[in-house]
Protein backbone atom coordinates (compact mmCIF):
# COMPACT_ATOMS: atom_id res chain seq x y z
CA UNK A 1 0.00 0.00 0.00
CA UNK A 2 3.04 2.11 1.09
CA UNK A 3 6.05 1.35 -1.28
CA UNK A 4 9.36 3.73 -0.38
CA UNK A 5 12.51 3.09 -2.89
CA UNK A 6 15.76 4.35 -2.45
CA UNK A 7 14.38 8.05 -0.59
CA UNK A 8 15.74 11.11 -0.45
CA UNK A 9 14.78 14.34 1.26
CA UNK A 10 17.22 17.37 1.25
CA UNK A 11 16.18 20.13 2.72
CA UNK A 12 17.48 23.44 0.87
CA UNK A 13 20.19 24.52 3.67
CA UNK A 14 21.81 20.99 2.86
CA UNK A 15 19.98 19.20 5.64
CA UNK A 16 19.25 15.61 4.86
CA UNK A 17 16.32 14.75 6.96
CA UNK A 18 16.01 11.13 5.15
CA UNK A 19 18.57 8.96 3.59
CA UNK A 20 18.57 6.16 1.40
CA UNK A 21 15.26 5.23 2.31
CA UNK A 22 13.20 2.04 1.62
CA UNK A 23 10.53 -0.31 3.21
CA UNK A 24 6.94 -1.04 2.33
CA UNK A 25 3.39 -0.94 4.55
CA UNK A 26 1.21 -4.19 3.12
CA UNK A 27 -2.25 -3.81 2.34
CA UNK A 28 -4.47 -3.32 5.65
CA UNK A 29 -1.24 -3.35 7.65
CA UNK A 30 -1.23 -1.23 10.90
CA UNK A 31 2.53 -0.17 11.85
CA UNK A 32 4.17 2.01 13.92
CA UNK A 33 7.14 4.58 13.19
CA UNK A 34 9.50 5.61 15.82
CA UNK A 35 13.03 7.38 16.15
CA UNK A 36 14.28 10.00 18.30
CA UNK A 37 13.42 13.60 17.58
CA UNK A 38 14.24 14.73 14.28
CA UNK A 39 15.07 11.12 12.90
CA UNK A 40 12.81 12.09 9.99
CA UNK A 41 9.05 10.75 10.95
CA UNK A 42 7.24 13.97 10.53
CA UNK A 43 9.33 14.33 6.92
CA UNK A 44 8.72 10.73 5.85
CA UNK A 45 4.44 11.33 7.03
CA UNK A 46 4.73 14.34 4.92
CA UNK A 47 6.31 12.68 2.04
CA UNK A 48 3.46 10.53 2.21
CA UNK A 49 0.99 12.59 2.75
CA UNK A 50 2.47 14.99 -0.52
CA UNK A 51 3.11 18.00 1.90
CA UNK A 52 6.35 17.43 0.83
CA UNK A 53 8.18 15.74 -2.37
CA UNK A 54 11.21 13.39 -2.36
CA UNK A 55 14.10 14.89 -3.76
CA UNK A 56 15.22 11.46 -4.96
CA UNK A 57 13.53 7.78 -4.89
CA UNK A 58 10.37 6.46 -5.12
CA UNK A 59 7.30 6.90 -3.31
CA UNK A 60 4.25 4.97 -4.06
CA UNK A 61 0.82 5.31 -2.55
CA UNK A 62 -1.72 3.02 -3.38
CA UNK A 63 -0.79 2.00 -6.47
CA UNK A 64 0.03 5.95 -7.23
CA UNK A 65 3.84 7.53 -8.50
CA UNK A 66 3.66 10.32 -5.97
CA UNK A 67 6.87 11.94 -7.82
CA UNK A 68 4.39 11.82 -10.86
CA UNK A 69 1.65 13.40 -9.62
CA UNK A 70 0.92 16.57 -10.98
CA UNK A 71 0.58 19.62 -8.52
CA UNK A 72 -3.43 20.11 -9.69
CA UNK A 73 -4.00 16.44 -8.87
CA UNK A 74 -3.11 16.79 -5.32
CA UNK A 75 -6.19 17.39 -3.71
CA UNK A 76 -7.37 14.42 -4.76
CA UNK A 77 -5.02 12.25 -3.92
CA UNK A 78 -4.95 13.75 -0.39
CA UNK A 79 -8.89 12.63 0.08
CA UNK A 80 -7.48 9.33 -0.13
CA UNK A 81 -5.16 9.86 3.04
CA UNK A 82 -6.42 10.18 6.59
CA UNK A 83 -4.50 12.50 8.48
CA UNK A 84 -4.41 13.03 12.22
CA UNK A 85 -2.02 15.78 13.97
CA UNK A 86 -0.90 15.70 17.59
CA UNK A 87 -2.37 19.70 17.57
CA UNK A 88 -5.57 18.28 16.17
CA UNK A 89 -5.91 21.15 13.46
CA UNK A 90 -9.92 21.68 14.01
CA UNK A 91 -11.33 24.63 12.83
CA UNK A 92 -12.20 26.63 15.56
CA UNK A 93 -14.85 28.82 14.57
CA UNK A 94 -17.05 25.65 13.68
CA UNK A 95 -18.66 22.87 15.38
CA UNK A 96 -17.85 19.61 15.95
CA UNK A 97 -20.23 18.57 13.67
CA UNK A 98 -19.12 20.85 10.76
CA UNK A 99 -15.64 20.02 11.53
CA UNK A 100 -16.03 16.42 10.44
CA UNK A 101 -18.19 17.03 7.75
CA UNK A 102 -15.36 19.44 6.38
CA UNK A 103 -13.84 16.32 3.80
CA UNK A 104 -17.20 15.28 2.75
CA UNK A 105 -18.39 18.93 1.76
CA UNK A 106 -15.01 19.41 0.30
CA UNK A 107 -15.92 16.04 -2.12
CA UNK A 108 -19.48 17.17 -2.74
CA UNK A 109 -21.37 14.88 -0.91
CA UNK A 110 -24.81 15.64 -0.73
CA UNK A 111 -26.92 16.87 2.24
CA UNK A 112 -28.36 13.80 3.92
CA UNK A 113 -24.96 11.70 3.36
CA UNK A 114 -23.05 13.98 5.22
CA UNK A 115 -25.38 14.01 8.06
CA UNK A 116 -25.14 9.85 8.43
CA UNK A 117 -21.53 9.89 7.81
CA UNK A 118 -20.42 12.21 10.03
CA UNK A 119 -22.98 10.71 12.93
CA UNK A 120 -21.66 7.33 12.12
CA UNK A 121 -17.85 8.77 12.23
CA UNK A 122 -18.58 10.89 15.70
CA UNK A 123 -21.04 7.55 17.30
CA UNK A 124 -17.38 5.92 16.87
CA UNK A 125 -15.20 7.87 18.88
CA UNK A 126 -17.93 7.86 20.84
CA UNK A 127 -18.94 12.11 20.78
CA UNK A 128 -21.94 11.76 18.95
CA UNK A 129 -23.64 14.22 21.95
CA UNK A 130 -20.90 17.18 21.43
CA UNK A 131 -22.02 17.42 17.71
CA UNK A 132 -23.28 21.04 18.53
CA UNK A 133 -20.09 22.10 20.33
CA UNK A 134 -17.23 24.18 19.86
CA UNK A 135 -13.90 22.76 19.81
CA UNK A 136 -12.76 24.56 22.27
CA UNK A 137 -15.31 23.72 24.96
CA UNK A 138 -13.67 19.89 24.48
CA UNK A 139 -10.66 18.88 26.44
CA UNK A 140 -7.87 17.46 24.40
CA UNK A 141 -8.73 13.70 24.24
CA UNK A 142 -11.77 14.47 22.81
CA UNK A 143 -10.17 17.07 19.97
CA UNK A 144 -7.80 14.86 19.09
CA UNK A 145 -11.34 12.50 18.94
CA UNK A 146 -12.63 15.14 16.46
CA UNK A 147 -9.35 14.94 14.45
CA UNK A 148 -9.82 10.71 14.05
CA UNK A 149 -13.35 11.34 13.12
CA UNK A 150 -12.56 14.03 10.66
CA UNK A 151 -10.44 11.58 9.19
CA UNK A 152 -11.97 9.22 8.87
CA UNK A 153 -15.04 10.35 7.57
CA UNK A 154 -14.96 9.72 3.99
CA UNK A 155 -13.35 6.19 4.76
CA UNK A 156 -9.72 6.53 3.50
CA UNK A 157 -7.90 3.55 2.49
CA UNK A 158 -4.84 5.05 4.25
CA UNK A 159 -4.79 6.74 7.59
CA UNK A 160 -1.66 8.45 8.73
CA UNK A 161 -1.10 10.08 12.74
CA UNK A 162 1.48 11.86 13.71
CA UNK A 163 2.23 11.80 17.44
CA UNK A 164 -1.57 11.14 18.12
CA UNK A 165 -1.15 10.43 21.63
CA UNK A 166 2.09 13.17 22.20
CA UNK A 167 -0.18 15.85 24.12
CA UNK A 168 -2.34 13.33 26.36
CA UNK A 169 -1.82 10.96 29.43
CA UNK A 170 -1.47 7.71 29.28
CA UNK A 171 -5.46 6.39 29.58
CA UNK A 172 -6.63 8.83 26.85
CA UNK A 173 -3.30 7.36 24.82
CA UNK A 174 -4.07 3.64 25.09
CA UNK A 175 -7.81 4.61 24.24
CA UNK A 176 -6.90 6.60 20.69
CA UNK A 177 -4.41 3.72 19.84
CA UNK A 178 -7.46 1.24 20.31
CA UNK A 179 -9.61 3.15 18.31
CA UNK A 180 -6.44 3.04 15.59
CA UNK A 181 -7.08 -0.46 16.17
CA UNK A 182 -11.05 -0.57 15.32
CA UNK A 183 -10.29 0.87 11.88
CA UNK A 184 -7.11 -0.96 10.90
CA UNK A 185 -9.29 -4.07 11.77
CA UNK A 186 -12.12 -3.29 9.10
CA UNK A 187 -9.08 -3.06 6.10
CA UNK A 188 -7.49 0.35 6.69
CA UNK A 189 -3.89 0.72 6.32
CA UNK A 190 -2.83 2.90 9.44
CA UNK A 191 0.83 4.01 10.18
CA UNK A 192 1.60 6.13 13.19
CA UNK A 193 4.40 8.19 14.22
CA UNK A 194 5.16 8.27 17.51
CA UNK A 195 7.73 8.21 20.69
CA UNK A 196 5.43 6.51 23.22
CA UNK A 197 7.56 3.31 23.42
CA UNK A 198 6.17 1.82 26.46
CA UNK A 199 2.55 2.05 24.99
CA UNK A 200 3.46 0.50 21.71
CA UNK A 201 5.55 -2.27 23.09
CA UNK A 202 2.21 -3.86 24.55
CA UNK A 203 0.96 -3.82 20.81
CA UNK A 204 1.09 -6.53 18.38
CA UNK A 205 2.38 -4.54 15.23
CA UNK A 206 5.22 -3.90 12.99
CA UNK A 207 7.85 -1.05 14.06
CA UNK A 208 9.76 1.16 11.52
CA UNK A 209 12.99 2.88 13.35
CA UNK A 210 14.39 5.81 12.04
CA UNK A 211 18.18 6.68 13.09
CA UNK A 212 19.43 10.15 11.27
CA UNK A 213 16.96 9.75 8.38
CA UNK A 214 17.91 6.02 7.88
CA UNK A 215 16.15 2.99 8.60
CA UNK A 216 17.73 1.94 11.83
CA UNK A 217 15.66 -1.31 12.10
CA UNK A 218 12.49 -3.36 11.23
CA UNK A 219 10.85 -5.28 14.38
CA UNK A 220 8.42 -7.88 13.36
CA UNK A 221 5.19 -8.39 15.26
CA UNK A 222 6.77 -7.72 18.84
CA UNK A 223 4.48 -9.93 20.41
CA UNK B 1 -28.02 11.56 -11.31
CA UNK B 2 -25.90 14.43 -12.82
CA UNK B 3 -29.71 16.27 -11.88
CA UNK B 4 -28.62 15.53 -8.56
CA UNK B 5 -25.17 16.42 -8.81
CA UNK B 6 -26.29 19.73 -10.41
CA UNK B 7 -28.79 20.60 -7.44
CA UNK B 8 -26.14 19.91 -4.82
CA UNK B 9 -23.57 22.05 -7.02
CA UNK B 10 -26.14 24.89 -6.58
CA UNK B 11 -27.17 24.08 -3.32
CA UNK B 12 -23.56 24.13 -2.16
CA UNK B 13 -23.20 27.64 -3.80
CA UNK B 14 -25.92 29.18 -2.21
CA UNK B 15 -24.70 27.47 1.40
CA UNK B 16 -21.55 29.34 0.54
CA UNK B 17 -23.38 32.31 -0.16
CA UNK B 18 -25.37 32.53 2.79
CA UNK B 19 -21.61 31.86 5.16
CA UNK B 20 -19.88 34.54 3.33
CA UNK B 21 -22.46 37.02 4.18
CA UNK B 22 -23.04 35.74 7.65
CA UNK B 23 -19.38 36.43 8.53
CA UNK B 24 -19.92 39.92 7.14
CA UNK B 25 -22.95 40.37 8.82
CA UNK B 26 -20.11 39.83 12.06
CA UNK B 27 -18.16 42.00 11.52
CA UNK B 28 -20.97 44.96 10.87
CA UNK B 29 -18.65 48.25 11.69
CA UNK B 30 -15.55 46.96 9.59
CA UNK B 31 -17.77 45.90 6.64
CA UNK B 32 -19.85 49.25 6.77
CA UNK B 33 -16.51 50.89 6.01
CA UNK B 34 -15.72 48.61 3.24
CA UNK B 35 -19.52 49.53 2.08
CA UNK B 36 -18.99 52.95 2.35
CA UNK B 37 -15.62 53.30 0.78
CA UNK B 38 -17.15 51.54 -1.84
CA UNK B 39 -20.59 53.23 -2.32
CA UNK B 40 -18.43 56.68 -2.49
CA UNK B 41 -16.00 55.68 -5.03
CA UNK B 42 -19.37 54.80 -7.25
CA UNK B 43 -21.64 57.67 -6.81
CA UNK B 44 -19.09 60.22 -7.77
CA UNK B 45 -18.74 59.18 -11.07
CA UNK B 46 -22.52 58.05 -10.83
CA UNK B 47 -23.86 61.48 -9.81
CA UNK B 48 -21.79 63.45 -12.51
CA UNK B 49 -23.24 60.97 -15.46
CA UNK B 50 -26.40 61.93 -14.10
CA UNK B 51 -25.91 65.54 -14.22
CA UNK B 52 -24.18 65.38 -17.55
CA UNK B 53 -27.47 63.06 -18.33
CA UNK B 54 -29.48 65.94 -17.69
CA UNK B 55 -27.52 68.89 -19.13
CA UNK B 56 -28.19 66.63 -22.27
CA UNK B 57 -31.96 66.24 -22.15
CA UNK B 58 -31.73 70.42 -21.71
CA UNK B 59 -30.19 70.87 -24.87
CA UNK B 60 -32.41 68.18 -27.00
CA UNK B 61 -35.12 70.55 -25.65
CA UNK B 62 -33.49 73.44 -27.78
CA UNK B 63 -32.85 71.41 -30.83
CA UNK B 64 -36.51 72.50 -31.75
CA UNK B 65 -35.53 75.99 -31.69
CA UNK B 66 -32.85 75.87 -34.18
CA UNK B 67 -33.33 77.55 -37.05
CA UNK B 68 -31.33 78.77 -39.80
CA UNK B 69 -31.33 82.21 -41.83
CA UNK B 70 -31.05 82.15 -45.54
CA UNK B 71 -29.92 85.75 -46.09
CA UNK B 72 -30.52 85.99 -50.05
CA UNK B 73 -28.69 87.66 -52.85
CA UNK B 74 -29.75 90.97 -53.60
CA UNK B 75 -30.82 90.71 -56.71
CA UNK B 76 -33.57 88.76 -56.22
CA UNK B 77 -37.31 89.68 -56.37
CA UNK B 78 -39.85 88.94 -53.45
CA UNK B 79 -41.76 86.44 -56.25
CA UNK B 80 -38.43 84.21 -57.14
CA UNK B 81 -37.86 85.00 -52.87
CA UNK B 82 -41.30 83.28 -52.46
CA UNK B 83 -40.91 80.08 -54.81
CA UNK B 84 -37.63 79.38 -53.11
CA UNK B 85 -39.53 79.50 -49.95
CA UNK B 86 -41.96 77.11 -51.30
CA UNK B 87 -39.65 74.69 -52.66
CA UNK B 88 -37.72 74.53 -49.68
CA UNK B 89 -40.45 73.47 -47.68
CA UNK B 90 -41.32 70.58 -49.40
CA UNK B 91 -37.52 69.01 -48.37
CA UNK B 92 -37.62 66.21 -45.68
CA UNK B 93 -35.17 67.87 -43.30
CA UNK B 94 -37.05 71.02 -43.35
CA UNK B 95 -40.13 71.15 -41.07
CA UNK B 96 -41.45 75.05 -41.24
CA UNK B 97 -40.12 77.84 -43.71
CA UNK B 98 -41.16 81.32 -43.55
CA UNK B 99 -40.21 84.33 -45.68
CA UNK B 100 -39.24 88.01 -45.08
CA UNK B 101 -38.65 90.46 -47.79
CA UNK B 102 -36.10 93.23 -47.53
CA UNK B 103 -38.26 96.19 -46.96
CA UNK B 104 -39.90 94.48 -44.14
CA UNK B 105 -36.63 93.99 -42.60
CA UNK B 106 -35.55 97.32 -42.86
CA UNK B 107 -39.17 98.50 -41.33
CA UNK B 108 -38.10 95.97 -38.14
CA UNK B 109 -34.69 97.10 -38.14
CA UNK B 110 -35.44 101.08 -38.16
CA UNK B 111 -38.41 100.05 -35.48
CA UNK B 112 -35.76 98.28 -33.51
CA UNK B 113 -32.54 100.49 -33.84
CA UNK B 114 -33.80 104.07 -34.11
CA UNK B 115 -32.24 104.91 -36.51
CA UNK B 116 -34.83 106.67 -38.88
CA UNK B 117 -32.86 109.63 -40.41
CA UNK B 118 -29.68 107.67 -40.55
CA UNK B 119 -31.24 105.11 -42.83
CA UNK B 120 -33.20 107.36 -44.57
CA UNK B 121 -29.95 108.80 -46.42
CA UNK B 122 -29.28 105.56 -47.89
CA UNK B 123 -29.91 105.09 -52.02
CA UNK B 124 -31.37 101.78 -51.67
CA UNK B 125 -31.90 98.98 -48.52
CA UNK B 126 -28.92 97.28 -47.56
CA UNK B 127 -30.62 94.69 -45.96
CA UNK B 128 -30.87 91.23 -48.35
CA UNK B 129 -34.42 89.38 -48.13
CA UNK B 130 -34.24 86.37 -45.06
CA UNK B 131 -35.86 82.77 -45.35
CA UNK B 132 -35.84 81.38 -42.09
CA UNK B 133 -35.59 77.70 -42.06
CA UNK B 134 -36.27 75.06 -39.53
CA UNK B 135 -34.84 71.84 -39.77
CA UNK B 136 -36.40 68.78 -38.29
CA UNK B 137 -34.21 69.06 -34.91
CA UNK B 138 -35.74 66.15 -32.87
CA UNK B 139 -34.79 63.62 -35.49
CA UNK B 140 -31.53 65.05 -36.95
CA UNK B 141 -28.13 64.65 -35.97
CA UNK B 142 -25.90 67.84 -35.57
CA UNK B 143 -24.06 67.08 -38.29
CA UNK B 144 -26.59 66.37 -40.74
CA UNK B 145 -28.13 69.95 -39.78
CA UNK B 146 -24.49 70.98 -40.55
CA UNK B 147 -24.67 69.35 -44.08
CA UNK B 148 -28.40 71.12 -44.45
CA UNK B 149 -26.92 74.47 -44.03
CA UNK B 150 -24.03 73.84 -46.51
CA UNK B 151 -26.40 72.44 -49.26
CA UNK B 152 -28.55 75.44 -48.50
CA UNK B 153 -25.61 77.72 -48.67
CA UNK B 154 -24.84 76.59 -52.33
CA UNK B 155 -28.18 77.36 -53.92
CA UNK B 156 -28.03 79.83 -56.59
CA UNK B 157 -30.20 82.49 -54.95
CA UNK B 158 -28.92 82.45 -51.40
CA UNK B 159 -25.58 84.88 -50.38
CA UNK B 160 -24.80 83.38 -46.76
CA UNK B 161 -27.00 80.59 -44.59
CA UNK B 162 -26.61 80.60 -41.06
CA UNK B 163 -27.10 78.31 -38.41
CA UNK B 164 -28.33 80.66 -35.23
CA UNK B 165 -27.11 77.96 -32.87
CA UNK B 166 -23.68 77.66 -32.80
CA UNK B 167 -23.75 77.63 -29.26
CA UNK B 168 -25.90 74.96 -28.64
CA UNK B 169 -23.15 72.88 -31.07
CA UNK B 170 -20.43 74.17 -28.14
CA UNK B 171 -22.38 73.18 -25.37
CA UNK B 172 -22.70 69.46 -26.56
CA UNK B 173 -18.86 69.53 -27.41
CA UNK B 174 -18.76 70.58 -23.52
CA UNK B 175 -20.52 67.85 -22.81
CA UNK B 176 -18.23 65.35 -24.73
CA UNK B 177 -15.48 66.55 -23.17
CA UNK B 178 -17.40 66.41 -19.93
CA UNK B 179 -18.16 62.58 -20.69
CA UNK B 180 -14.70 61.64 -21.46
CA UNK B 181 -13.88 62.96 -18.51
CA UNK B 182 -16.65 61.29 -16.64
CA UNK B 183 -15.36 57.99 -17.78
CA UNK B 184 -12.06 58.52 -17.03
CA UNK B 185 -12.81 59.29 -13.27
CA UNK B 186 -15.43 56.61 -13.23
CA UNK B 187 -12.44 53.82 -14.46
CA UNK B 188 -9.52 55.32 -12.33
CA UNK B 189 -12.64 55.01 -9.27
CA UNK B 190 -13.36 52.03 -10.31
CA UNK B 191 -9.84 50.59 -10.61
CA UNK B 192 -10.03 51.86 -6.46
CA UNK B 193 -13.03 50.00 -5.71
CA UNK B 194 -11.12 46.64 -7.15
CA UNK B 195 -8.33 47.63 -5.29
CA UNK B 196 -9.98 48.05 -2.43
CA UNK B 197 -11.82 44.86 -2.55
CA UNK B 198 -8.66 43.14 -3.50
CA UNK B 199 -6.84 44.27 -0.18
CA UNK B 200 -9.85 43.82 1.85
CA UNK B 201 -9.85 40.00 0.67
CA UNK B 202 -5.97 39.85 1.24
CA UNK B 203 -6.45 40.34 4.57
CA UNK B 204 -9.62 38.08 4.64
CA UNK B 205 -7.45 35.50 3.83
CA UNK B 206 -4.26 36.07 5.53
CA UNK B 207 -6.93 35.89 8.72
CA UNK B 208 -7.82 32.38 7.57
CA UNK B 209 -4.40 31.18 6.84
CA UNK B 210 -4.73 27.99 8.80
CA UNK B 211 -8.09 27.04 8.46
CA UNK B 212 -6.92 27.33 4.44
CA UNK B 213 -3.95 25.03 5.31
CA UNK B 214 -6.41 22.25 6.70
CA UNK B 215 -8.89 22.59 4.24
CA UNK B 216 -5.74 21.95 1.78
CA UNK B 217 -4.73 18.89 3.92
CA UNK B 218 -8.26 17.14 3.97
CA UNK B 219 -8.24 17.92 0.13
CA UNK B 220 -9.73 20.79 -0.62
CA UNK B 221 -9.18 21.88 -4.53
CA UNK B 222 -8.19 25.40 -5.08
CA UNK B 223 -11.54 26.14 -6.24
CA UNK B 224 -13.03 25.21 -3.30
CA UNK B 225 -11.12 27.54 -1.20
CA UNK B 226 -11.22 30.19 -3.36
CA UNK B 227 -15.57 30.16 -3.97
CA UNK B 228 -16.14 31.54 -0.32
CA UNK B 229 -13.33 34.64 -0.69
CA UNK B 230 -15.08 35.25 -4.07
CA UNK B 231 -18.94 35.31 -3.26
CA UNK B 232 -17.05 38.03 0.25
CA UNK B 233 -15.86 39.94 -2.83
CA UNK B 234 -19.77 39.52 -4.53
CA UNK B 235 -21.23 40.84 -1.01
CA UNK B 236 -19.07 43.86 -0.69
CA UNK B 237 -19.65 44.92 -4.55
CA UNK B 238 -22.83 44.79 -4.72
CA UNK B 239 -23.65 45.69 -1.34
CA UNK B 240 -21.36 48.80 -1.89
CA UNK B 241 -23.25 49.51 -5.35
CA UNK B 242 -26.47 49.86 -2.94
CA UNK B 243 -24.68 51.86 -1.16
CA UNK B 244 -23.44 54.26 -4.09
CA UNK B 245 -27.18 54.30 -5.04
CA UNK B 246 -28.59 55.49 -1.90
CA UNK B 247 -25.38 58.56 -2.09
CA UNK B 248 -26.72 59.25 -5.05
CA UNK B 249 -30.10 59.63 -4.08
CA UNK B 250 -28.89 61.97 -1.61
CA UNK B 251 -27.09 63.97 -3.78
CA UNK B 252 -29.88 64.08 -6.33
CA UNK B 253 -32.29 65.31 -3.87
CA UNK B 254 -30.09 67.64 -1.97
CA UNK B 255 -29.21 69.11 -5.49
CA UNK B 256 -32.90 68.67 -6.45
CA UNK B 257 -34.27 72.03 -4.90
CA UNK B 258 -31.62 74.44 -6.23
CA UNK B 259 -31.80 73.49 -9.63
CA UNK B 260 -36.02 74.05 -9.64
CA UNK B 261 -35.22 77.52 -9.09
CA UNK B 262 -32.50 77.76 -11.20
CA UNK B 263 -34.91 76.47 -13.75
CA UNK B 264 -37.59 78.50 -12.73
CA UNK B 265 -36.41 81.77 -13.63
CA UNK B 266 -35.35 81.03 -16.52
CA UNK B 267 -38.97 80.07 -17.30
CA UNK B 268 -37.95 76.71 -18.14
CA UNK B 269 -40.47 73.08 -17.52
CA UNK B 270 -37.11 71.31 -16.72
CA UNK B 271 -36.78 69.18 -13.51
CA UNK B 272 -34.20 66.76 -12.67
CA UNK B 273 -34.15 63.55 -14.05
CA UNK B 274 -32.84 61.17 -11.34
CA UNK B 275 -32.28 57.42 -13.56
CA UNK B 276 -32.93 56.03 -10.11
CA UNK B 277 -34.15 52.84 -11.76
CA UNK B 278 -31.32 52.00 -14.22
CA UNK B 279 -28.73 53.15 -11.84
CA UNK B 280 -30.36 51.17 -8.80
CA UNK B 281 -29.69 48.60 -11.29
CA UNK B 282 -26.54 49.29 -12.73
CA UNK B 283 -24.25 50.47 -9.44
CA UNK B 284 -24.92 47.02 -8.06
CA UNK B 285 -23.83 45.56 -10.77
CA UNK B 286 -20.80 46.98 -11.33
CA UNK B 287 -20.09 46.64 -8.05
CA UNK B 288 -20.60 43.22 -8.13
CA UNK B 289 -18.50 42.47 -11.06
CA UNK B 290 -15.41 44.49 -9.02
CA UNK B 291 -16.30 43.18 -6.10
CA UNK B 292 -15.63 39.88 -8.24
CA UNK B 293 -12.88 40.59 -9.95
CA UNK B 294 -10.72 41.94 -7.06
CA UNK B 295 -11.55 38.98 -4.80
CA UNK B 296 -10.24 36.92 -8.07
CA UNK B 297 -6.86 38.93 -8.04
CA UNK B 298 -6.13 39.18 -4.56
CA UNK B 299 -6.92 35.16 -3.86
CA UNK B 300 -5.10 34.31 -7.35
CA UNK B 301 -2.51 35.64 -6.10
CA UNK B 302 -2.14 34.45 -2.23
CA UNK B 303 -3.90 31.80 -1.91
CA UNK B 304 -0.82 29.57 -3.81
CA UNK B 305 1.33 31.23 -1.07
CA UNK B 306 -0.51 29.06 1.82
CA UNK B 307 0.58 25.46 1.37
CA UNK B 308 0.26 22.99 4.47
CA UNK B 309 3.94 22.40 6.24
Amino acid sequence: MIKFTDVYKRYTNQYEALSGLSFELMDGEMAFLTGHSGAGKSTLLKLIALIERASHGQVLVNNQNLTRLPPRKIPYYRRQIGLVFQDHNLLHDRTVFDNVALPLVIAGENHREIGRRVRAALDKVGLLNKERNLPIALSGGEQQRVGIARAVVNRPPVLLADEPTGNLDPDLSRDIMHLFEQFNQVGVTVFIATHDLDLIKTMPYRQVILHKGRLSQQTEHSI
Amino acid sequence: MINLNFKNYLLRHLQVMLFTLGRIWRQPLASLMTFMVIGIALALPASLYVLLKNIEQVSTQWDDVAQISLFLKQDINDQKAQKLATELKAWPEITNVSYQSASKSLEEFRKLSGLDSLLDTLPTNPLPAVVIVQPDGKNLQADVIGDLVSRLEALPDVELAQLDMEWLQRLRSINETGQRGISILGLLLSLSVLLVIGNTIRLAILNQQSEIRVIKLVGGTNTFIRRPFLYTGFWYGTLGGFVAWITLLITMGLINGPINELASQYNSQFTLTWLSGSMMLFLPFTGMLLGVMGAWLAVGRHLSAIEPT
